[in-house]
């Protein structure tokens, strides 16, 4: 009876935030506790989940920024324009009398040109549109990769190439310096922070700086290799060159980034109770068995962390190839993420950025999930 | 007693009482790593007190590491003449300024409420945060900027009280979208987390309310991790690049690191570029040497729980 008549007086605002027969002091609780996490509940809502959720929106709707037609939905299409790769192969022309390859003044073969099977060949309707974005031979025969989007496929591989190469040799190092780091000798809080100071210069200062570093004519590097190797380096022009820039861009990132998980390391070392070492001392383990067997495993929980956050950062990779190269040369920094900005703000192709975003999106979650996956605790 | 000593005398046999080679190398192998982090900053501070001619032809020794020849602070006034520094500075510490102190309230008030409150759906909701750990801020800037576009503003100024639409081209559109965040929501949550439970029920035995808990009793005492929160916070507000790129065309309103775009336009002048940059990092690597134990422990304090 009596819980019956508090129930009917509570109104049913309240009872969304407690339950209906909650007393008075915990109903009071929870509207006070949802009062205190509205502002942070109501401006991540505003400025994070619903910009998100629109970026899925409008990857199925040709949305532009400013634009005289109507915006529609559009299903998949955007998906299929960025994502459709084919592979296709052309066999040589052949000499119609003789049946041998007609062979070109260098004695190679000639092919048909790929133009006539792409640009509107009714014979070949899944080929419109597409356009070569590497191609091999298996004998005589060539073989094509074709991609509606040549530039992102770039920007996908470079991303790619990037956070394999970055995660490991990003956090392998960090640890390195937080084994280091994690001696008692004298001053060796000077060297903590000397490693840690790149971290708090900014990426896009770093950036700028770098670009002098890696100059062509009056570059730093260039510099210090020539003296290293007594003037037998020759000047390169690092960022110049489509094969150096992306790792030059890879080792100024790790420069300025290692300081950081090398402190989130070194957290993880300290933490390992320095009793287990000396259990590992009695059971007489070296130096190596110690790390393998006590360090390491004590540290799984900050590798995961550490990995997890290197590969996050590695595929938002933006403010260096906005400051250092902007995609070139010849696309071999592009990036999803400065795709991503040039297609959605520079272009105004807003329906085309927020595609790639979805696409990034979920190539970061299976990507966590993954890792998360690989470095689980295992329970015997 | 015995197997204590054992890893004492080990490590002994390795480090004879005081200098030795192998302490040696490993002093030479600090500095040498240590070189490489520093070398760069240097090169920067020093390179931005030299004439143009002069830091060209330094980098080609390793002069380029010493402040030698003819300084001056000439490179910071032409970088000064190029941008308008006040207004930049003025801008970024405002726009940074504020959206520390208010984030710190939001979240903060948030983790509490999270972390030691008790209402419906509060596991759900503070999941759906979590989540969005994983989003990039660059993949939701497009439709963002659509948002901020379409959202009104009560102007109030000398000028009269009206109501904008619009955000852009603003301080507010620098710091409203980022006074909230997740991760910091998550470093307060975590620290609250840890508090003794009995403290809370103290005081709620006391009479206190759930706010007051929250201001009288927790704020007090989270003194190490609202200076993770602010550190962490000012070095993103600092930093900030790509959204005042996108929502702020008008000089007025821009902070300092968009202002980095203006060297590279017609003539590039490297020492004006490197005396900008070192004022840009300057202030900030001051404030980190002075503070570099708490800074470093904020770091370090986001892995471990993480």
């Amino acid at each position: 009876m009596a819980t019956d008549t508090a129930r009917k007086s509570v109104p049913l605002w309240s009872r969304l935030l407690a339950p209906a027969n909650a007393p008075t002091y915990q109903r009071k609780e929870a509207i006070i506790g949802w009062l205190m996490a509205a502002p942070a509940i109501i401006l991540i809502f505003t400025f994070l989940i619903l910009p998100f959720f629109m970026a899925f929106g409008f990857a199925f709707t040709n949305q532009r920024l400013i634009s005289p037609n109507p915006t529609e939905f559009v299903g998949w299409r955007n998906f299929q324009n960025l994502l459709t790769v084919r592979t296709f192969t052309l066999d040589p022309l052949l000499d119609e009398e003789t049946g041998l390859p007609v062979l070109d003044e260098d004695g190679n073969p000639t092919y048909p040109r790929l133009r006539d099977y792409t640009r509107g060949n009714p014979d070949y309707p899944e080929l419109d549109g597409l356009r070569e974005w590497f191609s091999w031979n298996i004998g005589e025969t060539r073989v094509y990769m074709l991609a509606s989007d040549v530039l992102f496929m770039k920007a996908l591989f470079n991303t790619t190439l990037f956070v394999l190469f970055v995660a490991p040799i990003q956090g392998g190092l960090a640890l390195l310096l937080a084994l280091l780091i994690n001696q008692k000798l004298r001053g060796i809080n000077i060297f903590r922070t000397v490693y840690f100071m790149p971290v708090v210069t900014s990426l896009i200062v770093v950036s700028f700086l770098w670009r002098f570093i890696y100059d062509g004519q009056n570059g730093m590097l260039n510099t210090i290799l020539s003296a290293i190797t007594f003037g037998a380096f020759q000047p390169h022009d690092w960022l110049g060159d489509p094969s150096t820039a992306l790792w030059s861009i890879l080792i100024m990132s790790v420069w300025q980034g290692v300081g950081f998980h090398m402190v989130i390391w070194l957290a993880g070392l300290q933490n390992i109770p320095g009793t287990l070492y000396e259990a590992a001392s009695i059971d007489g383990a070296g130096r190596w068995q110690k790390f393998r067997f006590v360090t390491w495993p004590g540290l799984r929980s900050t590798a995961v962390f550490v990995l997890v956050v290197i590969t996050m950062q590695a595929f938002s990779l933006y403010a260096q190839i906005q400051a250092m190269t902007r995609g070139g040369p010849l696309d071999s920094t592009q990036s999803i993420v400065f795709q991503t900005v040039i297609r959605g703000y520079e272009k105004q192709d807003i329906a085309g950025g927020s595609t790639i975003s979805v696409v990034l999106f979920f190539f970061v979650l299976i990507i966590t999930l993954v890792q998360r996956y690989l470095t689980r605790e295992k329970t015997a | 007693m015995t197997t204590q000593a054992q890893p004492i005398t080990r490590s002994r046999l390795f480090l004879p009482s005081g200098f030795s080679i192998s302490l040696a190398g490993k002093y030479t192998l600090l500095i040498l790593v240590a070189l490489i982090f520093v070398l760069p900053i240097l090169f920067m501070i020093f390179s931005s007190l030299k004439p143009e001619e002069q830091l060209l032809r330094d980098t080609a020794s390793f002069r380029a590491f010493l402040p030698v020849g003819n300084l001056s602070l000439q490179n910071y006034e032409d970088a000064f003449r190029r941008v308008p520094m006040t207004t930049f500075v003025g801008n970024s510490i405002l726009v940074t300024a504020t959206t520390v102190a208010l984030g710190l309230v939001v979240n903060s008030m948030a983790a509490f409420s999270f972390a030691l409150l008790r209402w419906r759906a509060k596991n759900t909701i503070f999941s759906v945060i979590l989540a969005t750990f994983i989003v990039p801020f660059e993949t939701f800037a497009i439709p963002l900027l659509l948002i901020v576009n379409t959202l009104p503003w009560l102007h109030i100024g000398l000028d009269g009280i009206y109501i904008t639409q619009g955000w852009l081209n603003s301080h507010h559109v620098q710091i409203i979208p980022f006074i909230a965040s997740a991760f910091q929501i998550f470093l307060f949550y975590s620290f609250f987390k840890d508090l003794p439970q009995e403290i809370v029920e103290a005081a709620r035995i006391d009479g206190a309310n759930s706010f007051q808990i929250y201001w009288r009793i927790i704020i007090p005492i989270s003194g190490p991790v609202i200076a993770t929160a602010t550190i962490l916070r000012i070095l993103d507000m600092w930093n900030q690049f790509l959204w005042p790129l996108i929502v702020v065309q008008q000089e007025e309103y821009r902070p300092v690191m968009v202002g980095l775009q203006y060297f590279f336009q017609l003539d590039i002048a490297w020492g004006e570029i490197m005396a900008y940059l070192s004022t840009l990092t300057i202030p900030v690597l001051i404030v980190y040497l002075l503070l570099q134990r708490t800074f470093i422990e904020s770091i370090a304090s986001t892995g471990v729980k993480g």
